[in-house]
């Protein structure tokens, strides 16, 4: 996902008010929706597929070393 | 041999005369004792009785209410302390003592002493504010670990954050979490991690263990360097119960690793749910919106205009003729009055006419073509013609006189 997870959420929420909001044409309404739910799979998409990394920040005894 | 005559005790003076040799023994006065407290009892008088054992043997021991009151830690069984008291014997039982005038966990007497006194200076300094907190971020890009790498601890948080969250990247800073140079070390870690602006939160911590295992989180190095740090501290240290100078400095404090791995991060089955109702959320908006369109459309088909198209078409019509009645009715009436006024103009016009002057008996007189209205226009033999209403009369002038 190239967008991050917060920053999507916060779009589908944006996209529920104004939709809960109405007075959007019928066409924007559509258009709202099929991005809402483009949002909602990748996100879900997102986190089926993530996988953690771990990196680890060596400390000051260990840089020798490695 | 003389036997000399046996001296009888009764129980109690056996008891009181051991009672006084205890009693008169300098080296018994003012002792300190160490051992684990068993059979601990605190009596609703204030009292509290006990036996002190080691691995080989046990004592009893009692503290009356006046020294317990004083005390700055609520004793356990199975808690090693250092008791200090003298030993007498009560003669009743006729088992000695020792008579407990103060006590202290063992061993760390003096690290308690630090520990209250840091507390102090650092909470009249403000570091434990809540004005200070940190919020801790919802959704953390990165998880920033110090710990040991070795110890239960960081499985336990890698465990939680790789169930709960596999979308923030964990970065470990191993580091040593008790011993010489730990709090130096767990204040590096956090410093590194703030010069490199390395994780969005950070987890400070390690698994349980004796007060002196855990007593680098007491350490001020550490607070200062848990106050100093701009990214948010989640503190962890030992037990639920363990409560340490890094707990109270941090922006939150975890009961323990685990608990602060969950605090860390969302949960990615409740993000999941959060997912599909705001799907049936979507879908209940737009079905509604849909509903009401088609609501709209049938009001529209039910309207007279869609139902009967030819309806307006006939009113017209019958309004059209109407109208044009009335234009033809409008038309007629101003011709007429244009009739009557032009036959009135005609009337007028006809008694100008000299047509009319001649029918009454005037002649128009002509000479060479031009009307004759003076004795100059004419002179005597000129011919003239005079028009009458019938005809034309030729004549020649005879004479010309004054009229």
């Amino acid at each position: 996902m190239e967008q991050n997870y917060e920053k999507s959420l916060k779009r589908l929420e944006e996209i529920v008010n104004l939709l809960e909001e109405g007075g959007q044409p019928l066409e924007k309404t559509l258009e709202l929706f099929s991005e809402g739910t483009a949002l909602i799979s990748s996100c879900s998409k997102y986190l089926d597929e993530a996988e953690q990394k771990i990196t680890k920040l060596l400390s000051s005894g260990e840089k020798d070393a490695q | 041999m003389i036997t000399p005559t046996p001296t009888v005790y009764s129980v109690n003076e056996l008891n009181t005369y051991v009672k006084q040799i205890l009693d008169n023994d300098d080296n018994l006065k003012y002792i300190f004792v160490t051992g684990e407290i068993s059979n601990y009892k605190a009596h609703y008088s204030g009292h509290l009785y006990m036996t002190l054992k080691d691995e080989k043997a046990t004592v009893k021991a009692v503290m009356f209410a006046g020294n317990a009151s004083k005390l700055r830690f609520r004793p356990e069984n199975g808690m090693k302390v250092l008791a200090f008291g003298t030993v007498s014997l009560f003669p009743r039982d006729g088992s000695y003592q020792l008579y407990i005038s103060d006590m202290q966990p063992d061993g760390i007497g003096a690290l308690n002493i630090a520990y209250e006194q840091l507390k102090k200076k650092l909470e009249a300094e403000g570091l434990f504010s809540p004005r200070y907190k940190k919020p801790i971020p919802e959704f953390p890009e990165r998880v920033g670990v110090i710990t040991s790498a070795t110890g239960a601890a960081v499985q336990d948080i890698f465990n939680v954050l790789s169930r709960r969250y596999p979308l923030a990247e964990v970065v470990l800073r191993p580091a040593k979490v008790q011993g010489d140079g730990a709090a130096e070390d767990i204040a590096q870690a956090i410093k590194t991690f703030n010069e490199l602006n390395a994780a969005d939160v950070l987890i400070v911590g390690r698994g349980g263990g004796s007060i002196e295992d855990l007593w680098a989180f007491n350490e001020e190095v550490v607070a200062r360097a848990v106050f100093e740090s701009h990214i948010p501290v989640i503190s962890a240290v030992g037990h639920e119960t363990d409560y340490t100078i890094c707990d109270f400095v941090a922006d939150l404090r975890a009961p323990t690793p685990s608990a602060a791995a969950e605090i860390a991060v969302p949960d990615k089955l409740e993000l999941k749910s959060e997912l599909i109702s705001y799907k049936q959320h979507l879908l209940t908006i737009v079905k509604t919106r849909i509903t009401n369109e088609r609501t709209k459309i049938k009001g529209i088909e039910q309207k007279d205009v869609m139902c009967n198209p030819l309806a307006k078409i006939t009113e017209n019509r019958r309004e059209l003729v109407y109208m044009s009645e009335r234009l033809g009715n409008l038309t007629a009436g101003v011709l007429d009055e244009n009739k009557r006024k032009f036959a009135a103009l005609a009337g007028k016009l006809d008694a100008l006419s000299p047509v009319g002057v001649i029918s009454r008996g005037y002649a128009l007189v002509e000479s060479d073509g031009r009307i004759v209205t003076s004795k100059d226009d004419v002179s005597t033999g000129d011919s003239i013609s005079l028009k009458v209403s019938d005809g034309v009369i030729n004549a020649e002038v005879l004479n010309v006189n004054e009229g």
